[in-house]
């Protein structure tokens, strides 16, 4: 069974994103870069499903700028078997995500496919959904247990109302929750290892697929700011406070 | 003019209240008429539900044993029979409406707009990205049907004493079989539901145990007040998932929020932005919760509840 992990290249969580004063868009030039967090746990469960003899070959994808190739770098030193960089100018949107992976699962004939289910930069959460769309192969999202059974995986998802279980038929597209899994660690020896893997860069052009970048941003706004609220010394004082805004 | 198709979401026989705030939503685009689909094994009570919601033109039922359970795969093609008709197809920003609506938009050949928090006009949105850092006015092009999802904390739903006309939908397409229901284990009980609570109590990583965190659920019952938690609660098993506010949790806005021993992470607060009142109770003085908080005391939790409950 072969595996298709996505990793998208995203500004990191920690980095506090502001938008630049004249609203042109976001101040991230210089900002830390990394894997989506949603992703590393994609890849996670994917190595884990090779490690359980459940899968052969995990082969990483990102689609992005030529930098995107850390990003390859990352999955590979994680464990992955090979890498494909989907090269383009800038940055894309989920439907043109969504029509790159589903060329690419036409080339590899993947099992399954693993992404994330947010990207961290847009928080679009479309991607996984749009390709089992284009594929017409099963979908679940939201995964946070994976259990596969020869042609079978049994997928519990995190749902509004708790946790609900899916059993879907293979090939079939899954994204993942935070609670999956905990990723592993990168150590050194992992990082010289994956230098002779193998990585292979493909033009976004040469894959001849119709551009799926229907929304145009015209505009970045900073969030409406809270006025800055009141320090109470105890909690007469607190339940004083409550009460002064008719909310007990 | 705009024609909205809206999916209703609903569990049980009951309609989910995102669905009334997708209409308020619907309803901002000027001239629109709006249809709601209720897509279940059997529509009836849900559609009356529905139905009642101001604003709406009709509800369209369609029925079928195989819509039991709200499955994305299944869904997805039925809509697709009727999304033709409409120049507008939303769902709520829930974990329902981010599962299915994407496999429309796909199928139709159009970018969704994920999580509109604002209307512009009936082609431009409001929505928020980088956890709620930014918010960006997209523009879907004209020409084309538009797929959205609706952030339910941003509208308040629409009201009720409608009489919309209830049709029925016949329809034969082929539905797959490739993705089963298996099991819905559901969090919650008796307590209100935390995204449409007036009040909501959420306990962070400082409860320290799934015991102590019964602190946080008896607090929230002395309020008659919905419960939260933070990630850090969720991921040490404090408490259950559905309980996560959040960036990738639940995102809402209730009249007043009461955040206890929780730090504050951004994504954290982009969960609770709309919020109407943000009390935060919280040790360190430092914490960045207080950056937002209309009314923070700085007290050890272990204290300050017990005070608090004894008090009310
Ligand atoms: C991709 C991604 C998505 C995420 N999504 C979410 C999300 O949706 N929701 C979410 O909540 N987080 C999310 N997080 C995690 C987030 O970054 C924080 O780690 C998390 O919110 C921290 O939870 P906490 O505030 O409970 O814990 P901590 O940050 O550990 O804070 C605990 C607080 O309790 C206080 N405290 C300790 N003891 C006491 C006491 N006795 N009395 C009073 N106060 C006390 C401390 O001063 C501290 O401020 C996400 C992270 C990532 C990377
Ligand atoms: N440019 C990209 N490169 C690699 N993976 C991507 C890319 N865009 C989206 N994905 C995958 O799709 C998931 C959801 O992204 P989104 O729909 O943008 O929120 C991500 O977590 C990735 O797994």
């Amino acid at each position: 069974m072969k595996i298709l992990v996505g990793l998208k290249r995203v500004v990191d969580y920690t980095v506090r994103v502001q938008v630049k004063p004249d609203g042109s868009g976001v101040a991230i030039d210089g900002a830390k870069m990394s894997v989506n967090p949603f992703d590393e746990i994609a890849l996670e469960e994917a190595l884990r499903l090779r490690e359980a003899g459940k899968a052969s070959e995990v082969v990483v994808v990102s689609i992005g700028v030529a930098a995107c190739m850390q990003q390859i770098d990352t999955g590979l030193a994680m464990g992955a078997n090979r890498g494909i960089l989907v090269k383009t100018e800038g940055a894309i949107q989920p439907l043109t995500a969504a029509r790159v992976f589903a060329k690419l699962c036409a080339k590899e004939q993947p099992d399954l496919v693993i992404l994330g289910k947010q990207a961290i930069d847009d928080d679009a959460n479309q991607t996984a959904q749009m390709l089992a769309a284009l594929l017409d192969q099963p979908q679940a999202t939201f995964a946070s247990k994976v259990e596969v059974d020869g042609n079978v995986a049994r997928v519990t998802r995190e749902v509004d109302a708790g946790l609900e279980t899916l059993e879907v038929d293979l090939p079939a597209v899954l994204s993942v929750d935070l609670r999956l899994n905990t990723p592993r660690f990168i150590k050194l020896p992992d990082i010289m290892k994956a230098k002779s893997k193998p990585r292979e860069t493909i033009e976004l052009a040469s894959l001849g697929i119709e551009s799926g970048d229907h929304l145009a941003t015209t505009q970045h706004a900073p969030p409406p700011k809270r006025q800055k609220g009141v320090i109470v010394k105890d909690v007469p004082e607190l339940i004083a406070a409550l009460k002064a805004k008719g909310l007990l | 003019m705009s024609k909205i198709l809206i999916i209703a979401e609903h569990l049980n026989g009951q309609l989910n209240p995102s669905t009334a705030k997708c209409v308020s939503c619907a309803s901002k685009i000027t001239g629109a008429s709006i249809d709601i689909a209720v897509l279940a094994a059997d529509p009836a009570a849900v559609a009356a539900q529905a139905a009642q919601i101001a604003g709406v033109a009709r509800v369209r039922t369609l029925a079928n044993a195989a819509n039991a359970h709200a499955l994305a795969v299944v869904y997805a093609p039925q809509v697709l029979a009727i999304a033709g008709e409409y120049t507008h197809v939303f769902g709520p920003s829930t974990t329902f409406g981010k599962d299915l609506m994407p496999r429309i938009a796909a199928k139709l050949g159009v970018s969704q707009v994920s999580d509109v928090m604002a209307v512009v006009d009936a082609h431009t949105f409001q929505r928020p990205i980088y956890a709620g850092n930014a918010i960006v006015t997209v523009k879907a092009p004209a020409g084309r049907t538009v797929v959205a999802t609706v952030r339910t904390a941003s509208f308040a739903a629409a009201s009720g004493g409608g009489s919309a006309v209830i049709e029925a939908v016949a329809m034969d397409v082929p539905l797959p079989t490739h993705t089963r229901f298996v099991s819905l284990q559901q969090g919650g009980g008796d307590r209100p539901d935390l995204q449409t609570a007036r009040v909501v109590v959420s306990g962070g990583r400082a409860l320290g145990s799934a015991e102590n965190f019964q602190l946080i659920y008896d607090f929230a019952d002395k309020l008659k007040a919905g419960v939260g938690a933070s990630r850090a609660a969720v991921d040490s098993g404090y408490a259950p998932n559905d309980l996560q506010v959040g960036q990738t949790g639940k995102i809402i806005a209730p009249e007043l929020y009461i955040a206890i021993g929780i730090s504050g992470a951004i994504q954290h607060l982009t969960g609770i932005k709309d919020a109407g009142t943000i009390v935060a109770i919280n040790k360190d003085a430092e914490a960045p919760i207080f950056e937002v908080a209309d009314i923070g005391l700085v007290a050890d939790l272990t204290k300050a509840v017990p005070e608090l409950m004894a008090a009310l």
